[in-house]
């Protein structure tokens, strides 16, 4: 039997020299150019980060690849981001240019630091989960292509966070992200009542749905639906297939706007729906890379230096926001779920 | 294997500048017939816009309960390789850094026993195996075990801990965030690999308020660090920044939320107001060589972070303003396990800690865990006079 409970190999193991002898004693960083980081520590030593764009779903070849990068240019170490890129970490200058061409002649785009568009945290999609409205990869794909300059840049007005979630569960951070690329049904689900005769935990799922629509018909050992008070969540069929929501012709993209983690100058906050629905169009979802690239270059085209998405639009109002992205503004951007009062504006100021 | 498919849409997915998972996708299928089927699978869905995965069964790996996600298509014939595709959640080395001698043998493990297709990583920090047979699970985990690597977490437990980079190479870290994932991953390995809670429970570890893991937005548990004294500002620093033609009083001072910092423009001297200071990080984001967090260090836990499911999404709020993070962590992990058992006794089926306590309100929590209310807490007290009394608090 298997040894358990072991844990991940220890991260000590896996440090690169100069990070080993530096661990904690970090005195600065500069941000030489879009892609380079360079750190200095206290013993004078310095550290070059070459970051990476990576498609995240990747092959075993690919991490090959990586690897003969990192063995012939960093001491065969290297690591990932928090969204996903890789980053090649050296100590010796010399190295920086070379691995630099090296990572563009294997077609690995350098960027995502400071002010940029960073690689775009998504999910599975299409590719591996049971409950999406929309592919991950293949939109990531397509936005990345049309905005792809902007990795390479780090000249924009503040960074830009840009999240991809395949349903409403939102796995990853589209909820606090500059701008969020969300999956979304449009149709209630149809009822299976031989499959949930079989084999649901009826009360389980009644209080699943987070609008009290689901309730159950004894007499049919199954449940019953009030249509009315359906969002279309999906969180039924999370918990049972017999409530099978997918509908090609009405599943589509939402687009959220405006949150953020960070807690420098402002507060975290959420992203808010600024476009409630997008038509899935594979394999290049046009109308969803279009509704970014507006919201970006509007952004770019308006925001003061230093200001996110959401502070931009806060500074200028929202109700500027739709007139200068030119989006309709629609009754489904005004929230009516459990916590709309803390949303709706107790205040006569506001502007035209 | 019978005539390769054709795959038009997918390979439109190959054109454009950014790398294609498609281009992936068609590597691994050169060796893996399940990969060569799932080419077939994608472009089956981008003609029906719907996916093509059925609800999982449960599978996994003798003495564990979770890191395993059943997956099986619901187009079995057409795609016999794909009749079981389960992911395994490997868990990832703190702050994601590897030797290329690990990652390689990742790889070949990988190759030998699943599809070679990979995501690296998942959100929530785990190197994902994508795609192999229930068959070759025990087979792969044993090897796996063999060189050293575990399972992570899935399903109602502990899932794996993730932290940002901190002191490996960022001059902000407040504590040793890899150290601290390290050590609490290998504390709580029952809880992680033997679901037994409500539901899932994350924690993230951010060195600063910069928070570049979203541990705020993503974890039950944020654990982000912070200073307890006031601002370290180098004026020969502020100095060279001024010269180089930085614009502080707009770019920084204006910038800063509470507007404690004062700018001399005549003499290039920053001094801050420190209990005015609410540690954003933006004035030492904005000049990293002139200043820095304080000396007293530490982090503040956050609590009730989650996505949108069922009860609408949370930030993580306040909970302990500010506790030493040091090893072996023993004040975190106390307060973990008081936690943990309360919402164990109280937490209804798939209701996240956040949810619970906002169902039962903070006062209950706040007493039945043992902790003081403190103002940092809120935002602003409540604007209604609707409270409740207990009953040692009323004259008899």
């Amino acid at each position: 039997m298997a040894k358990i409970d072991i844990g991940p190999p220890d991260y000590k193991e896996n440090l690169p020299p100069v990070i080993r002898e530096n661990y904690g004693q970090w005195k600065y960083h500069e941000k030489v150019k879009p892609g380079l980081l360079k750190h200095v520590a206290n013993s004078g030593d310095e550290l070059y980060t070459i970051r990476v764009g990576s498609p995240r779903l990747v092959s075993v070849d690919f991490i090959r690849d990586i690897c003969a990068l990192a063995d012939e240019y960093c001491d065969g170490y290297l690591r990932f981001t928090s969204r996903n890129n890789i980053e090649f970490l050296t100590g010796d200058a010399s190295k920086v240019e070379p691995l630099i061409e090296a990572c563009k002649a294997k077609g690995l785009p350098v960027g995502g630091t400071g002010n940029s568009l960073s690689n775009i945290v998504h999910t599975q999609g299409w590719i591996h989960c049971h409950t999406p409205a929309t592919d991950a990869s293949g939109i990531v794909k397509a936005v990345m292509d049309d905005l792809y300059e902007y990795f390479g840049r780090d000249d924009l007005p503040a960074k830009l966070r840009v999240a991809m979630a395949c349903c409403l569960n939102m796995c990853g951070a589209v909820h606090c992200s500059d701008i969020a690329i969300l999956g979304v049904h449009r149709t209630v689900p149809t009822i299976k009542h031989e499959i949930l005769q079989k084999g649901a935990e009826i009360p389980s799922l009644v209080a699943s749905c987070p609008t009290g629509a689901i309730r159950p018909d004894p007499k049919n050992k199954s449940v019953a639906l009030k249509d009315e008070k359906c969002m279309y969540c999906g969180n039924c069929f999370t918990m049972s297939p017999a409530m099978d929501i997918m509908d090609p012709k009405n599943d589509g993209v939402a687009i959220m706007i405006g949150g953020k983690v960070s807690n420098a100058r402002t507060a975290p906050s959420f992203s808010r729906l600024v476009i409630p629905y997008l038509p899935n169009n594979p394999p290049r979802w046009p109308e969803v890379t279009e509704a970014v690239r507006n919201i970006v270059e509007v952004w770019l085209k308006n925001a003061r230096s230093g200001e996110r998405v959401g502070e931009w639009v806060e500074r200028i109002g929202w109700e500027r926001f739709f007139t200068l992205a030119d989006i309709p503004f629609s009754d489904k951007c005004i929230d009516d779920y459990i916590f709309s009062r803390e949303t709706f504006r107790t205040s006569a100021a506001f502007k035209y | 294997m019978a005539e390769d498919k054709k795959t038009p849409q997918l390979d439109e997915l190959e054109k454009g500048p950014w790398p294609s998972f498609v281009t992936e996708i068609k590597r691994a299928a050169v060796k893996s017939p399940a990969a060569n089927e799932l080419l077939g699978l994608m472009e089956r869905s981008y003609e029906d816009n719907k996916g093509h995965w059925k609800h999982g069964g449960i599978v996994g790996v003798r003495g564990y309960g979770g890191g395993v996600i059943g997956r099986y298509t619901d187009l079995p014939e057409e795609y016999p390789n794909l009749k079981e595709f389960h992911t395994m959640r490997i868990n990832q080395p703190s702050g994601w850094f590897y030797s290329t001698k690990s990652l390689r043998e990742i790889c070949d493990i990988w190759e030998k026993h699943g599809s070679g297709l990979t995501n690296m990583h998942g959100s929530t920090g785990d190197i994902i195996l994508l795609g192999t047979t229930t068959d070759e699970l025990q087979p792969t985990f044993d090897e796996f075990s063999d060189a050293g690597y575990d399972l992570g977490g899935s399903g109602s437990d502990l899932r794996s801990p993730s932290c940002c980079v901190g002191p490996g190479r960022c001059e902000f870290a407040c504590y040793d965030t890899l150290d601290m994932c390290y050590d609490i991953t290998n504390e709580f390995q029952d809880e992680l690999h033997r679901p037994m809670w409500p539901y899932k429970f994350k924690i993230k570890m951010s060195g600063c308020a910069n928070d570049c893991v979203a541990a705020i937005a993503r974890a039950d548990c944020s654990v982000i660090g912070t200073w307890r004294d006031t601002l370290i500002i180098n004026n020969d620093e502020v100095k060279a920044y001024a010269e180089s033609g930085m614009n502080i009083q707009r770019l920084v001072c204006d910038k800063c939320p509470t507007r404690a910092l004062e700018f001399d423009a005549i003499n290039n001297e920053l001094t801050v107001i420190p209990e005015d200071c609410s540690r954003c990080m933006h004035c030492i984001n904005m000049m990293p060589k002139a200043i820095q967090p304080g000396k007293e260090k530490g982090a503040s836990i956050l609590l009730g972070g989650k996505s949108t499911i069922v009860k609408s999404a949370f930030m993580s709020w306040v909970i302990v303003p500010f506790m030493k993070m040091e090893p072996p962590y023993t004040e975190f992990k106390d307060l973990m396990y008081r936690i943990w058992d309360w919402w164990d006794e109280n937490g209804k089926t798939r209701e996240r800690l956040g949810e619970l306590i906002y169902r039962v309100g903070m006062g209950t929590f706040l007493r039945e865990v043992g902790l003081p209310p403190v103002p940092q807490m809120v935002f602003r007290p409540r604007a209604n006079p609707y409270v409740f009394w207990q009953e040692e608090e009323i004259n008899k």
